[in-house]
């Protein structure tokens, strides 16, 4: 059995031939794959799209990635820099523009593995907070790469707090220049992408100071290198802050500004200005500023987070068919791991996993697109909810992508821990997610403090009806369901029980988390104080709420295919899987109210098992799907054609462990092995 | 010192210095490992580079010097007790790996257990003193765990006397062994024997693979390093492939099985006896789990103590973030639990070296307990361990994430402990066979023993599967005996849902493999819950040895939270079994924060107590000093990438760029 035509494989000579332990999980098809992999990308003609941007990448050898694992920080690099250089070209001659899908493909099928990713971030910071004449200046030095740009905001001693920054920018009246200073060791910029060495500019964050009042944070557009010969200009200290888990191809740099002087134009001005004599003038609220962040957010759900659980699950799955170990009864040969129930249990969640943040993100990406809507018409009514979405979502994707591509990577055995596996890079990727635009802990409250705020405004209004909230939290004033009805484990298979059963445990949390607070507060504790001391229910509530409202999308998803029954019906399997799996990990949740008493739970647990063996047969033709390319998996273990052992022995020779001698025995083993000679 | 953590210290309710003697075993212990460890740093000849700036094969360089110069030190030092040369390796070799360290932990061992007296003569002494450097080839491409399903053949051809070793297929090809990519010129090698065209299944055989004076791979041998990992980079994971490769009769191992010259295949007696090198490095990476935890706890606490952000009340100055519940609720649980696992290591220690002495006199009675609790226990740190560090590294934010933090390291170091010596879910159900067995032999009216004598506790449960009876007592969360009366009914239940189920498949299914199979979930939650009850009770117990009243103060308030929140993580299972009811659990999640206060003011000093050196911890958040940004700094402007003021690229691509477009 052949390649699909459209499917870019390594080029090799195993993928030529489809192993047949990976061709017999494609014999029946039970759904059609492709009209699968047309709803995940959105359409037919997107699927068509992106497999076209796909093969002018993959057929470009200076995109080649298959040295990657290979390479040290400084060659990763130099290896991003030069094919951001050679994309550049392309892209401008064939006309992708920055935001263009053609853009967020190339993307993806290259893994990433580009420099200068931070030019966006400069350039969407400078359309929402420049004024017209500061993007019409800045916008084409910026796109023809005559300048280079990054955005500073983190410093060494702080980060999500961002009225915490100390850099200052101190207002001279005198040569109207601003005076941008770090005062401190900890007011070190830290962290910020492509400015360890790439960057000639920098939006620095800092505190204005103007007239002698300090004003709060600001951008500041900073000239940090020669655009000449690219060295420091003069009171700049700047370099690369050292080796990291991953983002090699990032140059994440520090910077220490020694009273740096830019001229007044060089503060971004749409909200705020100050005027030639240092008077300070508000212009208007941020709260476009706020919209970007979330906008931020939301795009790196599918252009980064996702996705790299979803390779994971490619991967961890095909080798599991391929890969045999032991047997199930005495006398048969040896099984392929993924029909080890315990195999199962760890990989199908993480698959249905994938799927339901998939549609998750495209149903959040949805509302914001409406938003924007909404805000351009002045109507920021939706943004408060909007933003508490993003936030949890964002803290539940990034945790449970890591976790899932975690459990994907160790269960491949010892091949899930060499490079080569192309799992250790994803999950040194996607940790790093939790902790980017916002710790989890600090977003999970976020959203948690919005659904107590809303289930207190639900108290203060009695009779306020579902009309009057956030579709999001509508549940909040739902009929009280006082016990799940289901009687046996079929009766759990239905996306409309289960889906009730979660907002049940969300509604729930949001009560005890808002009782929690209330009761600290009449004891004497003020606000905040209460906060600090009920957080732990708020992040269990939180979490609550995000896995309902992912429940809720993925069968929202499944409605919507009623004219795909074949697929709609494998889907349903991974909805199901989905959900239970969620009540079994937080059983104690459900059982507490007595909402599921224990039998219940027991059937939740049968109907789950059941469940495994039937997503089993699916498993293969489900990470197909993806349509992920061999060269964009970058995995000896997960490619299409199967062929684990054959590549995993190519590659490992390749390995410059292997092809560069070995200076350690001249130096070290010889004259240890020969130590012992002289005196025998 | 930084001002915080001194803050810190001062307040501590206790003396640490005291709990580290309980940690190392006793104040001589103590003294003894720390007079090692200063040997090693105040050896000028003992240098210490940061191997986070060198690539990998720098850093394998690096280790074969230090594994070079070791055999070296601890001759001239003196040091021969197994347990003294752990500390110092621990010390000077800081990531504790090793490439020479195959032939010492597992050529010799095997060499010793599984040689005849000649063959020991012939290579013992050479492989002492390095003058061949052995390694250990188990695993194969397409092969782990699973070792009859091992393919590499040795022929026996008795024209010659010799044997035919043979890699017949790529997935038969070594794949991982330690040090035999580049550094060793011997292998021990499992293969099938096949003699008289009869295959006996797997035996050992001293392969030679480096030509000695060139160490060139030897015709017929292709050898070489499997490619970049996770972790471990110091340490050259290899690949052997044999191409009809002889080597004389005498390089079989035989003082078991034996092949006469004539072809002849002699059987073993026994060989139950190499069941304990694998509980011994078992309970070895308990031990190892607790350690590596217990650095992570002490980077991510320290640096939680001199971080300040962000505020609880607005006006006011950061906090130190260690003061934030979130944290409290993400660090505290794991220091306890890092608690919890330095005793279990230090029981299976004990118990190992206890039950080694019988075996020593013919007494193999114990072991099969031991071998299933080691399984598990094995399984149940490593498991709790990963995920623990790496919550570590989470808390602490950005900076967790560069390799500064040294928190990076310490997990792609310890993660393969899941997989390797024996994968953790492989783990899980050899314990669950154990447990079976015990609850089979309960059930047919025999009592069992030890950690598991608590399956003869409910006989009414024989009677009336499931009729929850009334249980003895309530819970009461405040003493660490009552929880683990309830740690323990939780794993009885959990047993015997299993062992149910399983009943009910084998007589569904008729074939008691598949049942096995699809019952396996069932048997590792069962397992887990074991392991559970187990840690949970070596720690109350332990309690009860701790003479200083301030100490045990302290310790309890850390069982405890290890009790209460495990429970809470775990609560469906015990509503679900009623061993407590829904207002006993809101008591739980109620008094766990009760507990996070209660220790904050010793968190530090409870971190201090491990008594880790900086260089072992390797990072700069978690200094001894709490200098943290300064280092921080300076060890960035060590990096590579900043060796020269402007990068090659960009002449090469950023320039270009510039004037192209």
């Amino acid at each position: 059995m052949d390649s699909p035509v459209h499917r870019v494989s390594l080029g090799d000579t195993w993928s030529r031939r489809v192993h047949p332990d990976m061709a017999s999980e494609r014999l029946i098809q039970s759904f059609s794959v492709e009209q699968l992999t047309n709803i995940l990308d959105g359409g037919a003609q997107n699927t068509a799209l992106r497999r076209k941007v796909e093969s002018i990448i993959h057929s470009d050898p200076e995109f080649s990635m298959k040295d990657n694992y290979f390479m040290n920080q400084n060659e990763r690099y130099v290896a991003a820099v030069q094919k951001r250089f050679h994309f550049q070209i392309i892209a401008k001659r064939l006309g992708w523009s920055e935001n263009s899908p053609e853009f967020y493909y190339a993307y993806r099928a290259l893994s990433g593995e580009l420099a200068l990713g931070l030019h966006t971030v400069f350039l969407k910071s400078l359309q929402s907070l420049g004024s017209e004449e500061q993007i019409a200046k800045w916008t084409p030095l910026c796109n023809e790469f005559r300048i280079i740009a990054s955005y500073a905001q983190t410093e060494l001693g702080h980060g999500t707090n961002l009225r915490g920054l100390e850099t200052e920018a101190t207002y001279d009246a005198a040569t109207q220049e601003f005076v941008v200073h770090s005062p401190t060791l900890t007011a070190t910029k830290w962290w910020p992408g492509d400015m360890g060495r790439s960057a000639t500019h920098t939006l620095v964050q800092a505190q204005l100071i103007c007239s002698g009042a300090r004003q709060g944070m600001h951008a500041f557009i900073v000239p940090i290198r020669s655009l000449r010969d690219h060295t420091p200009l003069p009171g700049v200290t700047v370099g690369d802050i050292g080796p990291k888990m991953d983002f090699d191809n990032t140059d994440h740099g520090f910077l220490q500004l020694d009273h740096v002087r830019i001229p007044r134009e060089n503060m971004l001005s749409r909200f705020a200005q100050v005027l030639p004599d240092g008077t300070y003038v508000k212009l208007g609220t941020q709260q476009t500023n706020y919209f970007s962040m979330v906008v931020v957010r939301v795009e790196l759900l599918l252009g980064e987070i996702i996705p790299l659980l979803q390779k994971a699950c490619v991967i961890a799955i095909r080798y599991s068919v391929i890969r045999r170990q032991s047997s199930i009864r005495p006398s048969d040969p040896e099984a392929k791991i993924l029909d080890y129930q315990t195999q199962q249990q760890k990989l199908l969640p993480q698959l249905a996993t994938a799927y339901a943040f998939h549609f998750l993100a495209r149903n959040l990406l949805k509302f914001l697109h409406s938003s924007y809507d909404a805000i351009q018409n002045k109507d920021f009514s939706h943004l408060p909810e909007l933003h508490a979405l993003s936030a949890g979502i964002k803290a539940m994707t990034s945790d449970l992508c890591f976790q899932g591509s975690e459990l994907c990577r160790r269960a491949c055995g010892g091949h899930g821990y060499s490079k080569l596996s192309g799992l250790p890079s994803l999950v040194t990727r996607v940790t790093a997610s939790c902790t980017y635009e916002g710790d989890n802990t600090v977003l999970y409250l976020q959203t948690a403090r919005f659904l107590v705020k809303n289930y207190l405004q639900t108290q203060a209004i009695p009779g306020s009806t579902q009309k009057s909230l956030p579709p999001s939290v509508a549940y909040l004033t739902a009929p009280y369901l006082a016990r799940c009805p289901a009687q046996k484990a079929a009766d759990f298979l239905h996306p409309k029980l289960y889906t009730t059963a979660w907002a049940h445990v969300a509604a729930r949390l949001i009560k005890d988390s808002a009782h929690h607070l209330e009761t600290l507060i009449q004891s004497g504790a003020d606000w905040d104080e209460a906060w600090n001391q009920t957080t732990v229910i708020h992040l269990q509530t939180a979490k609550a709420h995000c896995y309902y409202i992912s429940v809720k999308s993925f069968t929202e998803t499944l409605e919507k295919l009623e004219n795909k029954p074949a697929v709609q019906q494998v889907l349903k399997s991974l909805c199901d899987l989905y959900a239970l799996h969620g009540i079994l990990t937080n059983a104690a949740d459900f059982l507490h109210d007595g909402f599921l008493s224990g039998a219940q739970v027991d059937a939740v647990r049968t109907g789950y098992l059941e469940l495994l063996g039937l997503v089993r047969k699916d498993a293969i033709l489900l990470t197909d799907a993806f349509d992920f390319t061999d060269p964009s998996l970058n995995s000896a273990l997960g490619c299409y054609d199967g062929n684990v052992y054959e590549r995993l022995f190519h590659w490992a020779q390749k390995s410059p462990t292997n092809t560069q001698g070995n200076p350690a025995y001249e130096k070290y083993l010889r004259p240890l092995l020969q130590s012992w000679k002289s005196k025998l | 010192m930084n001002q915080d953590l001194r803050r810190e210290r001062e307040a501590a309710s206790f003396n640490p210095e005291l709990l580290t003697h309980v940690l190392d075993g006793s104040p001589e212990n103590t003294r003894r490992r720390r007079e090692i460890e200063n040997l090693i740093l105040n050896d000028p000849d003992f240098q210490h580079e940061d191997l986070n700036f060198l690539t990998r094969s720098q850093r394998y360089e690096v280790a074969v010097r230090k594994s070079a110069n070791m055999v070296k030190k601890i001759r001239e030092f003196g040091i021969a007790d197994p347990e003294e040369i752990m500390w110092f390796k621990k010390i000077h070799l800081v990531n504790f790996v090793e490439p020479v360290g195959l032939n010492f932990s597992m050529f010799i061992p095997t060499l010793l257990n599984q040689g005849t007296t000649a063959q020991q003569e012939k290579w013992l002494f050479s492989s002492q003193g390095l003058q061949i450097i052995g390694t250990y080839a188990q695993t194969e491409m397409g092969h782990g765990t699973h070792l009859r399903g091992l393919e590499t053949t040795a022929t026996y051809d008795p024209e010659t006397k010799e044997f035919i070793l043979n890699s017949p297929t790529v997935t038969s090809i070594k794949w991982w062994p330690g040090g035999l990519g580049k550094t060793s010129n011997h292998a021990i090698v499992l293969a099938q024997l096949i003699t008289k065209g009869k295959c006996y299944g797997l035996h050992a055989f001293i392969v030679p693979i480096r030509e000695i004076g060139t160490h060139k791979p030897l015709p017929g041998i292709t050898v070489g390093d499997i490619g970049p990992k996770f972790g471990y980079d110091e340490m050259d994971n290899g690949y052997l492939k044999m191409d009809n490769y002889r080597i004389p009769r005498e390089n079989m191992l035989m003082k078991y099985a034996q092949v006469k010259p004539d072809g002849t295949y002699v059987k073993p007696v026994s060989n139950k006896l190499t069941y304990g090198t694998m509980v011994f490095v078992r309970s070895f990476l308990v031990g190892e789990a607790a350690r590596s935890l217990s650095k992570a706890c002490t980077i991510a606490i320290r640096y939680s103590a001199v971080r300040h952000q962000s505020e609880i009340k607005p006006g006011e100055p950061e906090p130190q973030i260690l003061d934030f519940q979130t944290q409290q609720y993400k660090l505290f649980p794991l220091l306890a639990t890092a608690y919890a696992f330095q005793f279990v290591g230090a029981y299976v220690k004990e118990t190992y070296h206890r039950i080694n002495e019988g075996i020593g006199q013919g007494d193999l009675s114990e072991l099969p307990e031991l071998h299933a609790l080691v399984a598990g226990l094995k399984a149940f740190t490593s498991w709790t361990t990963n995920a623990a560090i790496e919550a570590c590294r989470m808390a602490c934010g950005g900076h967790g994430y560069s390799h500064c933090s040294g928190l990076p390291n310490i997990y792609v170091t310890f993660t393969p402990t899941c997989t390797f010596e024996g994968e953790n879910t492989v783990m899980m159900l050899q314990t669950a066979r154990f447990l079976m067995k015990s609850y089979d032999q309960v059930h047919s009216g025999k009592l069992v023993g030890g950690m598991v004598s608590y399956l003869n506790d409910r006989p009414t449960q024989r009677i009336q599967p499931q009729q929850v009876a009334v249980w003895p007592t309530v819970v009461d969360i405040d003493s660490p005996d009552s929880l683990t009366e309830a740690y323990k009914l939780r794993a009885a239940r959990l047993v015997e849902i299993a062992a149910k189920n399983l009943q009910n498949e084998v007589i569904q299914r008729e074939s008691k493999e598949v049942a096995w199979n699809l019952t396996s979930v069932d048997l590792v939650r069962a397992s887990e819950a074991h392991c559970h009850y187990v840690a949970v009770k070596l720690f109350s117990e332990k309690l009860l040895k701790i003479q200083d009243k301030s100490v045990h103060a302290v310790l309890r308030n850390l069982c405890l939270l290890y009790c209460l929140y495990g429970i809470s993580q775990k609560a469906g299972d015990f509503l679900q079994g009623s061993i407590m009811t829904e207002s006993q659990i809101t008591q739980v999640n109620q008094r766990i924060k009760e507990l996070l206060t209660a220790i904050r003011p010793d968190a530090v000093a409870l971190v201090d107590a491990f008594d880790f050196q900086d260089v072992t911890l390797g990072s700069v958040l978690g200094r001894y000093d709490g200098n943290v940004y300064e280092n921080l700094f300076e060890w960035a402007k060590k990096s590579p990438l900043n060796k020269s003021e402007v990068h090659e690229s960009y002449y090469k691509y950023l320039k270009p760029l510039q004037s192209k477009l």
